[in-house]
């Protein structure tokens, strides 16, 4: 058995609980045993970022702490997964300690839906019960840090009712980029317009998406033009369905 | 140039602002030369482009390895073979060493291929100063010059002007009828351009790469203004950056393979052409051929973090994909360099404080690194710039607090499990009735952007953490 500890991101566990449930039962129905880490938080991508390596240093050590026993950890988040599996090691020099542990951990740190098939080996899916035309936006850090492409889609059509049909320029960048969302707002925004007129473009129903940054930033554009229908799902509510 | 990148925030707003520039850029990022690239790629084959951005990272970083060797063996075979090689430290020095020239040949016309540095050193207003006429040739820096504006793009100057505002241009500048046919707008710059090529006594071009065993310059143009401008003339200059430096012809062909594809999309431009050395006396050609090699800040970037960033061959693939970019436009970035590399480039040529924006105005979606033909990590580079502005003050308190903060909770689990059941207690409560925020506490640029902004979905109940705690499941 396989035993996946579930780091379900800080904006998972703040904003949308829901999708740290889904992929749990998406990693318990693939046969998992799932070890949720009560003190978990963020892991530090927002310091990184913003160019203060102390501060991601000290989540790093944190999580690296919490998930070091377990035999994989798994995110449903691109970006925070990437965090860990790329930028980790990154932080400390080489003569740090830590440098290895963090190695250690970035190479079985995986994405959800990288993990569900490239690990775990899903093949087939109980009904989640969607019936809807979807559209898939390829957040940027899963695409091109982890080559996140096909396995969201691959089990998207395991669900017998979604419908995907590709949107134009689904591999460029919704314009959240964390705290440039804030800083440059004119700019993300317009990156948003973009990204929105897109989706409206591709008649789908719903857009599906992998991260939470990408999916507030989305969200909020779609209503804020007025678009209260078009739904904005994480990959996991779509794959695991209501409990 | 002077640089403007200070202003960054301004200029992009002032994008944003302008219609029609919002629309050549939408043109231009829908399709366009990205496009070009994609398909250049997919006939090359895939994974042999990727051997081959391999190859020539491999073949700029040796280059890099032993700048110093190889410039020297430049220096000698170029000489070698009758050229006058100049080192100028700034690009001030370099512009200095241009007007020198003109001045022992008594010059007074220059026909000029693009050069960028030559926009770094603001070449063609010291030109005019001394009675030097400058004549762009690239028919983007021709139109750009008669606009009297910077290059907006590393290889389409004017990608920023419609075909409309082009007509207005060269109606205005050329008298006769107002032509809106591009077979008939580029006739008309070539027909204006031949005056110029056959009165020049100078040709002043840039350089993409210098052959050190040949001590050859090379450029590719599609044009073929590259070629007369640096044959025509009796004087030639060439003037480019000491990174250019590439050790052997056949290092420069597996550079260039990826150079056009990566730029235009093409297996090859129209002309590729070598200057080495002045013409031989039996032949027709330039009799003094300079070559001003410039340092202009390169060399301090040698040994740092920020070499991989000399590797670049200024392709402009990064621009083309950059979705920032794409929405501000060249100009906005405020000097010579613009889009991925130039945010990298300017704050190591001008100075970090002068251009403190610019590393910090990207997504770091990584479009720019996954096409760039050399394999630059543009997004890394980006972060430890990023890191330098922390370190070196030059980040706003609130935005350093506000990252103290945050990790200060995150690493007390009880403290934050606190705070954001607090926040997911009383952020509902100032939503609207679809659930959504219209404000933001601390996050002003979210909800009031120039567009109208987003709003911000609320949480939707207790968090996760809370929830699993409880045994709970939804």
């Amino acid at each position: 058995m396989l035993r996946v500890g579930l780091f379900v991101t800080c904006l998972v566990d703040m904003m949308r609980p829901r999708i740290g449930f889904a992929a749990l039962r998406l990693l318990e129905q693939a046969g998992c045993s799932v070890n949720v880490p009560a003190a978990q938080t963020c892991c530090g991508q927002p310091g990184w970022n913003a160019g203060h390596r102390a501060s991601a240093q000290s989540l790093a050590k944190k999580l690296i702490g919490e998930f070091e026993s377990c035999d994989y950890v798994v995110a449903p988040s691109g970006s925070c997964s990437g965090m860990l599996r790329v930028h980790y090691p990154e932080l400390f020099s080489e003569r740090d300690e830590w440098r290895d542990r963090a190695k250690a951990l970035a190479a079985r740190t995986w994405e959800l839906t990288d993990f569900l098939v490239n690990v775990a080996g899903v093949k087939s899916l109980p009904d989640a019960g969607n019936r809807l035309a979807a559209t898939y936006h390829d957040c940027c850090a899963g695409l091109r840090e982890l080559g996140v492409k096909e396995q969201p889609r691959t089990l998207l059509r395991l669900q017998p009712g979604v419908e995907l049909r590709e949107m134009a320029e689904c591999e460029t960048c919704c314009g959240f980029g964390g705290t440039f969302s804030i800083k440059y707002g004119d700019i993300s925004s317009a990156l948003a317009e973009r990204k929105c007129a897109n989706i409206a473009a591709s008649g789908a129903q719903a857009v599906v998406l992998g991260d939470l940054g990408c999916m507030l930033s989305i969200e909020g554009r779609l209503r804020k033009r007025g678009d209260m229908d078009t739904k904005v799902l994480h990959v996991a509510e779509v794959l695991a369905g209501e409990e | 140039m002077k640089a403007q990148s200070i202003h960054f925030k301004s200029r992009a707003a002032a994008a944003l602002d302008n219609p029609v520039l919002q629309d050549n850029l939408r043109r231009f990022s829908s399709g366009g030369l990205a496009q070009l690239r994609g398909n250049a790629v997919q006939a090359y084959g895939a994974a042999a482009f990727e051997e081959l951005r391999d190859a020539a990272q491999g073949i700029r970083n040796r280059a890099l390895a032993n700048l110093d060797a190889w410039i020297e063996r430049f220096e000698r075979e170029a000489t070698r073979r009758g050229a006058t090689v100049l080192f100028a430290e700034t690009a001030e020095q370099a512009r200095d060493l241009v007007l020198d020239i003109a001045r022992k040949h008594c010059l007074k016309k220059a026909v000029k291929s693009k050069s960028m540095l030559s926009e770094e050193a603001g070449l063609n207003d010291a030109l005019e100063g001394v009675g030097v006429q400058p004549v762009e040739t690239d028919l983007g820096e021709y139109i750009i010059q008669l606009a009297r504006e910077a290059p907006s793009h590393i290889i389409a100057p004017a990608v920023h002007k419609s075909r409309d505002q082009v007509s207005d241009l060269f109606q205005q500048h050329h008298g006769g009828a107002r032509k809106t046919a591009i077979p008939e707008l580029t006739r008309e710059a070539r027909e204006a351009l031949r005056r110029h090529f056959l009165s020049a006594d100078l040709g002043i071009s840039g350089g993409n790469f210098l052959v050190a065993e040949t001590g050859s310059g090379a450029i590719v143009t599609n044009e073929g203004n590259g070629r007369m401008v640096t044959t025509l003339p009796g004087v030639h200059v060439c003037i480019t950056g000491i990174e250019k430096i590439v050790p052997t012809l056949e290092a420069f062909s597996t550079l260039l393979r990826v150079l056009t594809r990566s730029a235009t999309g093409q297996p090859i431009s129209n002309y590729v052409s070598f200057f080495t050395g002045p013409a031989a006396p039996d032949m027709e050609g330039p009799r003094h051929m300079y070559f001003i090699l410039v340092d202009a800040g390169r060399s301090e970037m040698l040994g740092t973090d920020l070499q991989d960033m000399l590797r670049c061959i200024r392709c402009g693939a990064c621009q083309n994909h950059c979705p920032v970019y794409q929405t501000v436009g060249g100009h906005a970035y405020g000097w010579v360099y613009a889009g991925p590399m130039g945010s990298v480039l300017t704050p190591a040529f001008i100075g970090l404080e002068n251009a403190p924006d610019l590393p910090q105005a990207a997504t770091l979606c990584a479009a720019c690194s996954v096409v760039c033909p050399v394999k630059i990590p543009l997004p890394d580079l980006l972060r430890n710039l990023r890191e330098k502005e922390m370190n070196r003050g030059l980040r706003s308190w609130r935005e350093v607090l506000g990252i103290r903060l945050w990790s200060w909770f995150a690493q007390r689990p009880w403290l934050y499990a606190l705070a954001t059941r607090l926040a997911t207690r009383l952020l509902p409560l100032m939503a609207n009735r679809q659930g959504m925020l219209t404000w933001l506490p601390l996050g002003g640029g979210w909800t009031r952007a120039r567009n109208g902004g987003r709003v911000m979905p609320a949480p939707t109940g207790r968090t996760f953490r809370e929830q699993y705690a409880a045994g709970e499941r939804k």
